[in-house]
């Protein structure tokens, strides 16, 4: 009986290789609203979730989504836990040494400072920012101290009680927030315009998957339902293709 | 309110209590196997034996957990690929690793890519089981190997002189006896072992500091139930379990330790005698 219980687990772990068609792993955060954001009935949902889904359908891909740490969402992706990064992540060239990226599927977005004020010191003081992403570069760069949080909710809670001066992230991401405090939060001084816009990250080695969602996103664009879809999430002024 | 209480994030919270105690039921047997044989082997005869049971407890307890929990799993897992992959996929020819990538060939992945998401689950957990077995099983075979050398020798010698083989001994007279100077140490490794569940998230279980931060943490509009920073609640809320939990063991523990004190010629089991319990 027992013997039979493990024969049984290893067929479920490995065997049915044969009438497998291939899914595609979708590895994203789950906490980056609204691009991605785990929903009151615990599933992923938001921009990415509807992109991605479409994304498969066009590709003719059946699709899973899971949930990683950001801070180890690259190195998951390498050790093959999952297939593809599609997580808001903006494509730049450190990334592209060690992933490789589609297309990018939203152009190259603002990022902002949100502070409790709007006369906040954003060159010199205290920022907060989500620890490996383009925003946490460029403040590290600039002269203010950089304070890094695991997750982006904490890195506006940190300026909500005081351990940071500001906050700097994704516009779109920040934007819902500071609608929603009754003016507790600002937007601090312009925009600030990094990376080369947000695509999915694949290892290097799997070309023909990339060339796949490659294709999917030129047809998106093509029939203009990206642009459909940015607006749905982001706002009807939301910068498009 | 009870609809916010009932969602499906919530569900997936209540749901990660039963994971947490599983995880505990699951482990504390496995380590404490690992520690008696981990403990059994320090002590052997055998100079080889010998040398696992004190190179296990003296590697695992020299490596800090959260490096163990960080380096191990991902070795383990990529371990059994690789042996999976060379089985099955005899004629690949693309490197498994290049660069920072390891890839093995779609068939030896394991858990399967195209396996439900309840095997992957399943398969991160057996993981998280192994390895807070591997640490904790480390610190249990230091606990009973010291245990083992503070039985009276008196005790043993009396046993031989009986006549007694050394299997006879250790069964009869060393094991019953050593549980008393263990349960100090074992309880210890317990509550520390409570303690570190959190660590759990770290191997990809979404365990209940995870679901509370997740769920806590501030909502806008795109929710159903926008609300505030709520984390400090729920982290309170943990609080609360985690102390019930350990208060709730210390009180089984004291119960265990008077029981195996009693008849012991130890200083608690002659204070028992003289009390007449």
């Amino acid at each position: 009986m027992k013997k039979l219980l493990i024969a049984t687990a290893l067929m479920a772990l490995t065997a049915g290789a044969a009438l497998a068609q291939q899914t595609v792993r979708m590895g994203t955060e789950g906490a980056y609203p609204p691009y991605n954001f785990i929903n009151d009935a615990g599933e992923v949902d938001g921009f990415e979730r509807e992109l991605g889904d479409e994304l498969c359908k066009r590709a003719e891909l059946t699709c899973e989504w899971v949930t990683t740490d950001w801070d180890s969402i690259i190195p998951n992706l390498q050790s093959g836990n999952y297939d593809t990064i599609i997580a808001g992540m903006n494509i730049n060239e450190e990334r592209s040494k060690v992933i490789s990226f589609t297309q990018n599927y939203t152009p190259p977005a603002p990022s902002a400072y949100v502070a409790l004020s709007p006369d906040a010191d954003i060159k010199t003081g205290v920022i907060a920012a989500q620890v490996n992403t383009i925003q946490s570069g460029y403040i590290a760069a600039s002269g203010a101290t950089l304070l890094e949080f695991a997750t982006p909710d904490e890195t506006v809670a940190a300026v909500r009680n005081g351990e940071a001066d500001a906050v700097f992230a994704d516009k779109d991401f920040l934007v819902p927030i500071v609608n929603e405090s009754n003016g507790e939060l600002v937007i601090v001084s312009e925009d600030v315009t990094l990376g080369g816009g947000i695509g999915m990250g694949l290892r290097q080695s799997d070309t023909e998957l990339r060339g796949k969602f490659d294709a999917a996103i030129t047809s998106m664009k093509a029939d203009g339902s990206l642009n459909a879809l940015i607006k749905k999430w982001f706002g009807e002024d939301a910068d498009v293709f | 309110m009870s609809c916010y209480l009932t969602s499906g994030k919530h569900l997936n919270l209540y749901w990660a209590f039963g994971t947490v105690l599983l995880l505990l039921a699951v482990t504390a047997p496995v380590a404490m196997t690992f520690g008696f044989l981990g403990a059994m082997a320090a002590r052997s005869q055998h100079l080889v034996l010998r040398l696992i049971g004190k190179g296990y407890t003296a590697m695992v307890r020299g490596v800090p957990d959260i490096v163990f929990f960080l380096f191990f799993v991902i070795a383990l897992d990529q371990g059994i690929e690789y042996l999976n992959h060379l089985i099955r996929c005899p004629d690949w020819t693309d490197p498994v690793r290049n660069g920072l990538e390891f890839r093995v060939c779609p068939e030896a992945k394991v858990p399967l890519g195209a396996s439900e998401q309840w095997v992957h689950q399943f398969y991160g957990f057996m993981l998280a089981v192994l390895t807070f077995s591997l640490v904790f099983g480390a610190f249990a075979a230091n606990v009973l190997y010291g245990a083992m050398q503070a039985v009276p020798r008196a005790q043993l010698e009396t046993a031989e002189a009986y006549g007694l083989t050394q299997r006879q001994v250790f069964r009869r007279i060393l094991v019953p006896q050593m549980w008393v100077y263990a349960l100090p140490g074992l309880s210890n490794l317990w509550m520390i072992l409570i303690k570190a569940t959190p660590l759990l998230f770290l191997l990809g279980v979404q365990d209940i500091v995870y679901w509370a931060r997740e769920l806590g943490g501030a909502k806008t509009q795109a929710f159903d139930y926008p609300h505030p920073d709520w984390r400090l609640y729920y982290f309170l809320f943990l609080l609360v379990f985690y102390l019930a939990f350990t208060r709730l063991s210390e009180i089984v523990l004291n119960r265990v330790s008077a029981r195996l004190s009693r008849g012991q010629a130890t200083a608690a089991g002659e204070a028992m005698r003289k009390a007449g319990i």
